[in-house]
């Protein structure tokens, strides 16, 4: 497309007929009306920072309880249902919707030089969906009905013989709540990514984060059936009468194992690779330079993200299956380690030959580099088939996957959100009261979990509700309860500095940190419409490559809400969606479907007759609304 | 106040805002459900087969379905490929007594390959909770009925918008998208067909 | 072997009890020998890493309060980082081979350390919560059923076949060797041989419901002289106890709720749903390794085993105290 000479632009009154035309409707019934990315990926965002406290509380119930030898401040109903829960709230309910879902649908369409984020009803009806999942589980376990047998459920346990009554139900429900969120997310941050750049673009100026998401979303497109079948399944053994995993009718337990891994492998992948895009993201603007090695680390990306799919058996050394296909999953478990490191020695470089400037989130940064790599490199030691017969279902695994939760996800969360509060609130944070939580929570976290590998090499197995003296496990055990008070007290002061920084901080201005993508192009907090110039892009920085005379985009009308259409590969401009504008039906489809899969798990006849009212209101949510399909009709333009 | 700025501009007013096929994001949206549901029939798929190593006959201790119900309606989803392709070739021409006649037959092939898939599931010759394999089929053929169905009210609401006044260019080219998920339910019929029905039978 | 020592003392961790180290059996000694080599490469990795990063760091560090200029492409300096990386990515990946190769050699060597000549053949059946514990023979009275304590001889091949009752369990004697589930459903045969003898604790190592944490065992490694002893006396019916008090005993025993899940072979309890208790007396723990085989231990248990393993399958038993110490009595006859 041609670029016109300069012209005088910003006419009067742009900023406010946008505002007018995009803005989004006040009161208590327009906030679930509420279609723009901002306020929906805000409340990602406090949702899941909300289970993540409510998991913490689980996790410190549970330290207290193994603090000592035969401890009885819990029996072991109460001790299984909390450490099923504490591991379900965190992968379902906190670290998916905090790191792919709360991120990616608030920082994605920014940096893109979008709008709005692709199919924005979808994306709120995500939201309600992923609360009431949230609702059903936690209700249930309120109720004494909480899940009792693992994040993960195995059969038989979890079959309709061993566990009766609705808590593993309610589980499985939760899954399929929470999963058609996760889908629904991943289809309205890929098509953004691939179509609502900004013009010039291209796939090879994408920054990084928007190459991970788009990985990510893909991810979750292929790992999210699986557990959404693996769950059916459960519930129709539980509930109707099906053999799926019944030994005695031809039913198999390991197929439950497979199909769960198939998809539970990917899935902490789509919990990590978001921390290794706040690692690109923050390195580049702290080192303050271009991040080392763009394409290996897109291709690292990207691969990462397809072997994911290929080591899932790693979980399952110890069922006996045959040596050969043992050793190919050590190959593909080792073999997933290269990527991973190929980013490690890029942003290393990136660091050595940049001026590093160690603010705040940078301080999170190192934090991961500190104790994610712990966690990667036991996981070395569980990629090999021998070690892992010893330490599989021990404290040692429980070690790892919090070494590369924690440090994989949450320390780069916490980077992120010293990073973008900035953006979404216009104010900072505080930077003591920021290191204090740090320094807190780093120390308080090593305190705890380092323990636990000597644990697991000493032989202490996962999900036991106590243990007996003689075994001297009581030393270690008190140690790593005593970090749970550093680490929540380091969580408190985050959450009072917000509060205290949303009131009064520095107030932040467009670009506090001199960031080079394109989030950083409007005021803080975005305005509804996000640029009042829709941008275009001349390098991989957008900002810190932008021309003297960077073109915007012209031509989009401000009386109607146009959005620019690109080319998923070079982003030239292609066509003109309307943006749907606010809207009550995904709430009110979310509030049906929602009845229809919790009344689902009590009678399987909910599914026929939910499906008229969900039929009805997805037609309704559909149908061509006011006179906005008139209007069109006079000015469409059709391509030949 | 407003500041005059001078600013290159790239003007995008002239772009269409109705457009057909992979260059609408509609297109691209059914492709990603396509993806998802693809991917949760692979796998009900590969659990049949998996489910098939743990026992040494199949189907354990039951006839193979019935035949007939399941060729017959497969042969009629694939004419049915038909006049969906037909109703894709048109929409973009902005026929609409042809975009409505292409949906009514649409519609009408649903609503003999809905009876005719009732027909099957009485001829399964295994009940979901007899064993693993009952519970494999009928979740496979439940799961594609599910797309059946679903499919079809959408082609239904979709003939119904085009007797609204509210119809306008944007609709036709969602007709185009329904389309492109027609094919993807006549294609898993076909390898559903051909796993309960054939390899019951030939393998 | 070489870090245990120092580590252990760290930590005042007694490496001897219910551990992976150590080197009680051919297969442990393999796989912490393969532990060990892991480690250090991982440790020396983690060092030179982190060195890096904190160099990389410090080295250019500015502690301006403002955000500095973006600094210039230096595509040709990078280019030449890019040698840096490129090696460093090549020597991870020989790293990595040497591992994978190391692990099938060693994983061989667990899976094949033993002969396969006159191994000691033990069937181990997974239970909510304990382990049926059956030495098989052709001839129906030579088998042995036990439970909970299984009893090797040291120096020669044991296998054992899986299998489980109910749900998935995890047989697991760190001292011994690593782990292998009990799916219901699958039977899998897992070797190991002892070298030292003693007594070595193992534990359910698979979440299998509410006493999961009290599904323990223990494995007996004794000459092959005592092993055969040991074996020939659980060969044996329980005879008829002379003692009146153990023969009042028996009586109870008999006529309560007892017999509705455990055996006692030479009597008519033959109901195989809990342990078999035809010689109790002859193991060292009661209630998979959770209480020691006392009088005292064995009273609370009966009288209420649901205090000390909520939600067991055993019921509580209040049986008046003149029954109760004469069904105690009766038990510690079953040597």
């Amino acid at each position: 497309m041609a670029v016109s000479e300069p012209i005088a632009v910003a006419p009067v009154g742009a900023a406010e007929r946008l505002e007018q035309t995009w803005r989004q409707p006040p009161g208590f019934w327009g906030w679930f009306k509420n279609t723009h990315h901002t306020a929906i990926g805000v409340r990602f965002m406090v949702t899941s920072f909300i289970f993540l406290i409510l998991g913490g509380i689980l996790a410190a119930l549970m330290r207290f309880q193994l603090s000592r030898p035969e401890n009885n401040l819990m029996g072991p109903d109460f001790y299984n249902q909390t450490f099923s829960m504490h591991g379900s709230t965190m992968i379902f309910l906190f670290a998916v919707p905090m790191m792919f879902q709360g991120f990616g649908v608030y920082v994605v369409p920014l940096m893109c030089g979008a709008r709005n984020i692709a199919f924005p009803r979808l994306n709120a009806f995500s939201f309600y969906i992923y609360v009431g999942g949230g609702l059903l589980l936690w209700i249930g376990y309120l109720l004494n009905t909480g899940v009792d047998t693992g994040w993960f459920s195995y059969v038989t346990l979890s079959g309709p013989q061993f566990s009766p009554g609705k808590r593993v139900d309610f589980w499985a429900q939760m899954i399929t709540f929470t999963e058609v969120s996760a889908l629904g997310v991943a289809i309205c941050i890929a098509t953004t990514i691939l179509r609502h750049r900004a013009p010039g673009m291209t796939l090879n100026r994408m920054p990084i984060l928007l190459w991970e998401k788009l990985t990510i979303s893909m991810a979750v497109i292929f790992a999210m059936p699986a557990v959404m079948v693996v769950s059916s399944m459960l519930l129709m053994d539980r509930t109707v009468g099906t053999h799926f995993f019944n030994p005695a009718e031809g039913g198999d337990v390991l197929l439950y194992q497979h199909l769960f891994w198939f998809f539970g492998h990917p899935e902490v992948y789509i919990i990590f690779l978001p921390g290794t895009a706040i690692v690109s993201t923050t390195v580049a603007v702290f080192a303050r330079r271009h991040i080392f090695g763009y394409v290996p680390i897109v291709v690292s990306v990207v691969a990462t993200g397809f072997l994911g799919f290929s080591v899932w058996v790693h979980h399952m050394f110890a069922t006996g299956i045959p040596q050969i296909s043992e050793s190919f999953f050590t190959a593909a478990s080792l073999m997933i380690v290269v990527p991973t490191a190929v980013q490690f020695y890029c942003w290393v470089t990136t660091i050595w030959r940049g001026k590093l400037q160690m603010k705040l989130p940078m301080l999170w940064i190192y934090g991961f580099f500190f104790v994610f790599l712990i966690g990667g490199l036991s996981g070395v030691m569980l990629a090999s088939v021998p070690v892992d017969w010893q330490v599989h279902d021990t404290f040692f695994v429980v070690a790892h996957f919090h070494y590369v939760l924690i440090g994989g996800a949450l320390f780069p969360m916490f980077a992120g959100l010293y990073f973008w509060i900035p953006k979404m609130m216009g104010r900072m944070m505080d930077d003591m009261l920021g290191k204090v939580h740090f320094w807190l929570f780093f120390v308080g976290f090593n305190l705890t979990f380092f323990t636990m590998h000597f644990l697991g090499l000493h032989g202490m197995p996962r999900r036991v509700y106590t243990y007996l003296p003689e075994m001297h496990w009581g030393t270690l055990n008190a140690l790593s309860t005593s970090g749970v008070a550093l680490m929540s007290l380091g969580v408190i002061v985050f959450i009072v500095n917000f509060f205290q920084s949303r009131a009064s901080g520095e107030l932040a201005g467009d670009n506090p940190w001199a960031a080079g993508s394109l989030d950083w192009a409007t005021p803080s907090p975005p305005p509804s419409y996000n640029f009042l110039e829709p941008p275009t892009v001349n390098g991989r920085e957008a900002l810190w490559e932008a021309l003297p005379n960077q073109p915007i985009v012209g031509g989009l009308r401000d009386d109607v809400r146009e959005v620019l259409i690109t080319h998923s590969l070079d982003a030239e401009p292609e066509y003109k969606e309307e943006d749907p504008g606010p809207s009550i039906w995904p709430f009110i489809t979310s509030i049906v479907v929602g009845i229809v899969f919790v009344e689902s798990i009590f009678t399987p006849w909910a599914i026929a007759w939910g499906a008229a009212p969900v039929g009805a209101a997805l037609i309704a949510w559909m149908w061509p609304k006011g006179s906005r399909p008139l209007r069109r009709r006079v000015e469409e333009k059709w391509s030949v | 106040m407003e500041r005059l700025r001078q600013r290159p501009v790239l003007d995008v007013s002239g772009l269409p805002t109705v457009v057909f096929g992979p260059a609408n994001i509609i297109w691209l949206g059914n492709l990603f459900y396509m993806l998802i549901e693809g991917t949760m029939f692979a796998l009900l798929i590969a659990s049949y087969f998996y489910l098939r190593t743990r026992v040494d006959e199949w189907p354990p201790g039951v006839h193979p379905p019935y035949l007939w119900f399941g060729v017959i309606n497969g042969i009629l989803l694939i004419i049915s490929f038909f006049p969906a392709w037909w109703v894709q070739r048109q929409a973009p021409t902005g026929d609409l007594s042809k975009v409505r006649l292409g949906l009514t037959v649409m519609v009408v092939f649903g609503v003999v390959c809905m009876v005719l898939r009732g027909y099957e599931f009485t001829a399964l010759n295994v009940g979901w909770n007899s064993n693993a394999y009952g519970s494999i089929v009928w979740t496979l053929i439940g799961l594609h009925t599910a797309h059946l169905i679903t499919e079809w009210v959408e082609t239904v609401a979709l003939l119904a918008v085009t007797f609204s006044p509210k119809m306008e260019g944007r609709k036709f080219a969602d007709i185009g998208v329904n389309s492109d998920y027609w094919y993807f339910v006549v294609i898993t019929a076909v390898l559903i067909d051909f796993v309960i029905y054939g390899t019951t039978r030939l393998l | 072997m070489i870090g245990v020592g120092p580590i252990a003392a760290a930590l005042l961790i007694d490496p001897g009890a219910h551990s992976m180290f150590g080197g009680a059996s051919t297969q442990a000694s393999h796989i912490e020998w393969l532990y060990w080599l892991i480690f250090w490469i991982c440790f020396v990795v983690y060092v030179l890493v982190i060195a890096a990063f904190t160099r990389a760091g410090a080295r250019n560090y500015r502690g301006d309060p403002g955000m500095l200029p973006v600094l210039p492409k230096d595509e040709a300096g990078d280019r030449r980082a890019g040698w840096f990386v490129g090696t460093a990515v090549v020597v991870t990946i020989l790293t990595l081979f040497f591992v994978l190769v190391e692990t099938v050699i060693t994983g061989k060597k667990v899976e094949s350390a033993t002969t396969s000549k006159n191994p000691v053949t033990i069937n181990v059946i997974g239970h909510q919560w304990w382990w049926e514990v059956i030495y098989p023979n052709p001839q129906a009275d030579q088998t042995v059923t036990t439970a909970n304590e299984i009893h090797v001889p040291v120096g020669k091949p044991v296998v054992i076949l899986t299998n489980s009752a109910d749900v998935i369990h995890s047989f697991w004697p760190p001292n011994i060797n690593g782990k292998r589930d009990l799916l219901p459903g699958y039977s899998s045969a897992f070797w190991f041989q002892v070298d030292k003898p003693g007594i070595y604790r193992g534990q359910c190592a698979e979440f299998c419901g509410l006493q999961h944490a009290h599904m323990g065992f223990s494995i007996i490694a004794e000459s092959p002289e005592q092993f055969a002893q040991w074996q020939q006396n659980q060969v044996k019916p329980a005879g008829d106890p002379t003692d009146p008090e153990a023969q009042r005993g028996k009586q109870v025993f008999l006529t309560h709720a007892c017999i509705m899940c455990h055996t006692v072979r030479g009597t008519d309890a033959g109901s195989r749903f809990g342990p078999d208790l035809t010689h109790l007396a002859s193991r060292q723990m009661i209630a998979a390794e959770t209480l020691p085989n006392t009088r005292g231990a064995v009273a609370g248990w009966i009288v209420d085993p649901q205090r000390i393993k909520p939600g067991t399958q055993m019921s509580p038993n209040p049986l008046a105290p003149d029954d109760l110490q004469a069904v105690i009595t009766y038990l510690q006859t079953l040597q």
